[in-house]
């Protein structure tokens, strides 16, 4: 039984441990399969992760989408290098929005600049009058058409002339584009405004799959097509074209606000490519669109070192030396009457001075008033525009668009070393503080890159700098802040340097002068009074004057009694000199006669001491007196 | 084929006459329909008093645009005047018939 018993044991032991290393071997292969199914579940995710990884890196990997360039200045940096090539893009808005004049240039520019012939499909405007309405920007489309890199087809519809019975489709409009696109091989076409088709065809079910599949036509040939799309009532466009052109989606509007219209655009789709979602205000110029991407602006303009005075002495001295620098941007703001346009003015006639051309916007003044105002503080800008270097340009209130656009023209024209711009702040009529600021990066940008010294003038009603004034700080480079002070029954303009890029300027405040001859700055006092201007400077300083003249004075008092204090002194000093020297003399003289009449005395005086038997105590051993002393 | 598929049946005793131009593209069963349709109509209400050009602009694409074709079938009734367009398989007959005053006239 034992050795039985024993066998069990042993068996039950040996089962026990078979369990455990059962339960081990299960414990790791679950282990296993589970750091197994992460690996996997890694491998998955890394191949999920890869393909959106390259398609969307901005670096551009195996997923970036070919672009056709559009030419339109600022369209391309939005959309990252342009539309889709060979899809379709909607440019859609509403009426007067701008969207024929973007399809003509995307084509015009893909003839002339990218080699891209095109085809317009008109159903709006007749050929004639499209190439009409384009000559003035520039677009010479009878040309491209002769040159054979354009058709024009302008296709009529009219609900009238469109009696629909049964069924119908569009080849003729495919074959039409088609015949259009082989005639000149083109790369580009343009549908505008294929909304007019459902105002034709009252089978709109119909038309809808035929557009669908004009455009898996034209996607099919290769074509980049633009497609505009009048907005509809909340929806993109009137019919939901959106719905078949998914690639590429551009959001035309003009707002108007306070009274001043804006064009803006948006890209509010573009699939497979990053594209700025921002709303980009966009001008139509005379040379086409242009679209303001702030984003961009390009920082790229190369600084001048060289120094443009600021027609203030005192003023370039506070600015470091020289004042401001060359192609810089200048804020000049302060509260009414304070000598802003003064100062705007003494800047363009240093420049005028120096040969250089300036250029006056005024938005509030007439040129005969600013230059009429500026003589009587002694600046003669008479002559400067007489000589040709000054140019004024008086504003009414316009749009910022409008604004942007004619002060770019006009620099460009005049090509100007110095532009003031007073006061910018009456801008604001025209948009809201943030459109301003838009407008002026964009214009800031504009005028740096061509290496113009700009001054701008802000108005403000407070005696800080304003709000409009903040949304600028960051534009300009230097920040001159001029405000009046009111007190003693005076107000007194005083300047400061609120900032300058770049100079170690001065962080003084110094009081503003308008004189005869221009502007002047004053040290400002600041003493045990406080800080004092006008008329209590003045005082101060005179105050201070007559202080001195009083010191110097008694000091001179003090001076010349010292001096005679000195000759009694040297005097008396000579008196007792003299005295002193009698007495010396005196002595001389008895010492001269000798000790003999000395020991006569003393001998004379025992003599007579002996015979008059006089005490013996007084006496000492030799006899003498004791007050005697023999020499 | 010819650059007009002409089907003339004979020109009227003097009073109205109708020139129809039937612009197709291709031979899809949707065209054939529409010049069957228009033939029936023809025959029915002004026989022997029209003309019928059939044109396939898949041969002549130019046409498409001096023509200001856009959707096809399209019917274009030269003669009466006015020229007047119509688009579609001509599948409405009764319509047809007022479109193309080919009843009125009879």
């Amino acid at each position: 039984m034992a050795p039985i018993n024993d066998g069990t044991a042993r068996t039950n032991d040996e089962i026990q441990a078979l369990d455990r290393a059962q339960q081990g071997l299960a414990d790791q292969t679950a282990r296993l399969s589970q750091t197994q199914k992460q690996q996997i579940a890694a491998a998955e995710a890394k191949l999920d992760t890869a393909p959106t990884a390259t398609t969307s890196g901005p670096d551009g990997g195996l997923g970036e989408l070919p672009k056709a360039p559009t030419g339109i200045s600022g369209l391309d940096e939005v959309t990252g290098g342009g539309l889709p090539r060979g899809r379709p893009t909607l440019v859609c808005g509403p009426a007067g929005c701008g969207k024929t004049l973007l399809a003509t240039e995307f084509l015009f520019r893909g003839i002339t600049q990218f080699d891209e012939p095109g085809v317009f499909v008109a159903f709006e405007e007749t050929a004639d009058d499209l190439v009409a309405n384009v000559a003035s920007l520039g677009f010479d489309l009878a040309k491209a058409e002769r040159d054979g890199k354009l058709v024009i087809d302008h296709v009529s519809v009219s609900r009238g002339e469109m009696e629909a019975t049964g069924d119908w489709d569009l080849d003729g409009l495919f074959l039409r584009l088609g015949a259009a696109i082989d005639a000149v091989g083109a790369k580009r076409v343009v549908i505008d405004t294929i909304e007019t088709l459902f105002g034709a065809f009252s089978n709109t079910a119909i038309l809808r799959s035929e557009l669908q599949r004009l455009f898996g036509w034209l996607k099919e040939r290769e074509i980049t097509a633009v497609i505009t799309g009048e907005r509809g009532d909340g929806t993109l466009t009137r019919y939901g074209i959106e719905e078949y052109v998914s690639d590429c989606v551009i959001v035309l509007d003009h707002r108007v606000n306070e009274q001043t219209s804006t064009r803006r655009l948006r890209i509010l789709k573009y699939r497979g490519s990053l594209h700025g979602t921002n709303e980009y205000p966009f001008l139509i110029g005379d040379s086409g669109v242009s679209v303001l991407p702030i984003s961009t602006l390009g920082l790229r303009h190369s600084v001048s070192k060289e120094r443009v005075s600021t027609g203030v002495a005192r003023l370039d001295s506070m600015l470091g030396k020289g004042g401001f620098y060359k192609g810089s941007t200048v804020l000049v703001s302060g509260t009414p009457g304070t000598g802003k346009s003064t100062l705007a003015a003494q800047f363009c006639d240093a420049a005028c001075r120096r040969g250089e051309r300036a250029m006056y916007f005024a938005f509030e003044e007439s040129e005969s008033e600013v230059i009429r105002n500026m003589s009587s503080v002694g600046v003669d800008l008479r002559q400067w525009v007489d000589a040709g270097l000054l140019q004024f340009h008086c504003f009414p209130s316009m749009g910022l668009e409008a604004h942007l656009f004619t002060v770019q023209k006009l620099v460009r024209q005049f090509k100007p070393a110095v532009v003031v711009k007073d006061p910018i702040s009456s801008l604001l009529r025209a948009g809201t503080g943030a459109d301003v600021a838009a407008m002026l990066t964009r214009q800031v940008g504009f005028l740096k890159s061509n290496g113009v010294t700009s001054l701008f003038t802000s108005l403000n009603s407070h005696t800080e700098p304003g709000r409009q004034d903040q949304q600028l700080a960051s534009l300009v480079d230097t920040w001159i802040h001029v405000q009046s002070m009111v007190g003693n029954g005076e107000h007194n303009r005083t300047l400061y340097v609120l900032k300058s890029r770049g100079m170690a300027h001065s962080n003084q405040i110094r009081e503003f002068l308008l004189t005869n001859e221009g502007i002047e700055l004053a040290d400002f006092y600041v003493g045990s009074e406080g800080v004092l201007t006008g008329s209590a400077r003045q005082a101060q300083e005179a105050q201070e004057q007559s202080d001195g003249r009083v010191r110097l004075d008694d000091l001179e008092q003090r001076r010349v009694s010292l001096e005679r204090q000195r000759e009694s002194v040297e005097a008396q000093t000579a008196a007792l000199w003299r005295e002193f020297q009698d007495e010396a003399d005196i002595v001389g003289v008895l010492l001269s006669r000798g000790s003999g009449g000395v020991e006569g005395r003393a001998g004379r005086r025992a003599a007579q001491g002996l015979l008059r038997r006089a005490d013996s105590d007084t006496r000492d051993h030799k006899g003498y007196p004791a007050d005697i002393r023999l020499p | 084929m010819s650059a007009y598929e002409t089907s003339e049946i004979g020109i009227s005793r003097g009073c109205q006459n109708w020139h129809l131009c039937l612009y197709v593209a291709g031979k899809s069963a949707k065209y054939l329909d529409a010049q069957a349709n228009l033939t029936r109509l023809c025959e029915e209400h002004v026989h022997g008093r029209y003309q019928i050009e059939v044109i396939d602009l898949v041969e002549h694409p130019a046409l498409a645009r001096s023509e200001d074709i856009l959707a096809t079938p399209a019917l274009i009734r030269r003669l009466p005047e006015p020229v007047r367009k119509f688009i579609g398989d001509l599948s409405n007959p009764e319509r047809m018939l007022v479109e193309l005053r080919l009843r009125s006239s009879q």
